[in-house]
């Protein structure tokens, strides 16, 4: 984890729901347990449970008492759908201030984005 | 016999210590949740192992009060049982070996648990026969940090236990004290300088400067209380007066200023200045504070101060 970037819940929140959205943890199956990741991450066992509970309140996981917690049918959905809701916030602003700095006009933002080539 | 809260392994209320005309803790008070890891943090001098010592039971307090499970555990031995303090040059009896060291803690220490001492004796490869006075400094602190993590002591006392070990023996020491405490949850006070390694294992932040407690906080909280700003001066000295200002420096009409903030708004207010905005860790958070003088930090409680200019 980076120590750098913030709450360490919030960073083994995103993780989890990193790994639902590009599919390699598919809904209904078993996320991994606190214990897991404390080891993994050489976090604090309680952090780890508190992101993982973050999950469960925002419905992205649902508990299976004295099994461990799963990930909830329509999980990915929910996930895309905040997502793309926050992506003005998240990506679009600091393009704009950046832009305006550097004296680019909007219709040269949408210029390069028209002409932008997957790199892919 | 005081009962204390449910939830706390141990109590410090309102504890002054003083040696001779030194005084090293000054109204101390704090507590320590049950299965919970407290850095204890702060400079040297600033009271950290004398702190451990009341909570340990090596101690009494010149004033104010100190418990542990709800009892005062100096002289106390039911208590001492439930206590573990691994101490920086811990000073073992002349003739002990290794493993006579950890014979002795097995029959002190009710949940000793051997097979993780085994473990642990072949994780840090340390020779039981050999004489203990014949260890190097990194062996002498495995040693006590082998006895720290298998006495699974309800309260674990740790006072720099890395002192002398390398990068790895230290990862080593964080992975296995990770992965025991998950297993069996106990709470662990581990004084350190080496804060960056052991932040990402601490839940709780206690900084002393001084004797005085200057944070007493949780350490997720904390991670997302700063933030390092810089810029041109006046916009720099402009953002730093809406907040709490820790530290700054500046170099002609360029600034940098760590500030505590309330909220992601007030990140966003920086980068919307155009300002450029860092994240703060809390090793750069605690230097921070710690490096303030009393005056200013007093002077930062109350009302915001001017930027001063930093000579290079």
């Amino acid at each position: 984890m980076n120590e750098d970037a913030g709450p360490i819940f919030r960073q083994v929140a995103d993780q989890i729901e990193n790994a639902i959205v590009d599919g390699s943890l598919p809904e209904e199956s078993q996320a991994p347990s606190s214990n897991e990741l404390a080891a993994f991450h050489r976090i604090n066992p309680a952090t780890a449970a508190k992101g993982l509970n973050q999950l469960v309140a925002d419905g992205v996981l649902y508990k299976r008492r004295g099994v461990g917690m799963f990930v909830a049918p329509g999980a990915r959905e929910q996930l895309l759908k905040r997502r793309r809701s926050e992506f003005a916030d998240q990506y679009v602003r600091p393009l704009m201030t950046e832009a305006q700095k550097l004296g680019i006009a909007p219709h040269e933002l949408t210029d390069m984005i028209d002409r932008w080539e997957d790199p892919r | 016999m005081t009962a204390g809260s449910a939830t706390a392994a141990a109590t410090v209320q309102d504890v002054t210590m003083r040696f001779r005309e030194h005084t090293a803790l000054a109204g101390v008070t704090t507590t320590f949740e049950k299965d919970s890891i407290t850095g204890l943090l702060g400079r040297n001098g600033a009271g950290k192992t004398t702190l451990m010592q009341l909570v340990a039971g090596h101690r009494v307090p010149t004033s104010g009060t100190v418990r542990v499970f709800g009892e005062s555990p100096y002289e106390h031995d039911t208590a001492l049982r439930n206590i573990c303090f691994i101490k920086e040059g811990q000073r073992y009896p002349d003739h002990f070996r290794v493993k006579d060291a950890l014979t002795a803690a097995a029959m002190l220490f009710p949940h000793w648990d051997a097979d993780v001492a085994a473990s642990l004796m072949r994780d840090f490869d340390l020779p039981a026969n050999r004489n203990i006075k014949k260890l190097s400094r990194g062996m002498t602190s495995a040693v006590g940090i082998v006895i720290g993590l298998a006495a699974r002591t309800p309260l674990t006392v740790f006072d720099e236990p890395y002192l002398g070990l390398d990068a790895v023996a230290r990862q080593l020491f964080y992975d296995r004290l990770i992965a025991d405490y998950a297993e069996h949850p106990r709470t662990v006070i581990l004084s350190t300088h080496l804060i960056e390694e052991i932040a990402p294992l601490l839940e709780r932040v206690l900084l002393i400067d001084k004797g005085r407690v200057l944070l007493d906080a949780d350490a997720e909280s904390l991670r997302n209380s700063a933030l390092t700003v810089s810029g041109p001066r006046v916009v720099v000295e402009a953002f730093a007066q809406q907040h709490q200002l820790l530290h700054t420096e500046a170099l002609g009409g360029h600034a940098r200023a760590v500030v505590r903030v309330p909220d992601a708004a007030a990140r966003r207010s920086a980068a919307e200045s155009g300002l450029t905005v860092e994240p703060t860790n809390l090793q750069q958070l605690i230097v921070a504070m710690s490096l303030q003088s009393p005056a200013s930090r007093a002077a930062a409680a109350t009302a915001p101060t001017d930027l001063e200019e930093v000579p290079r």
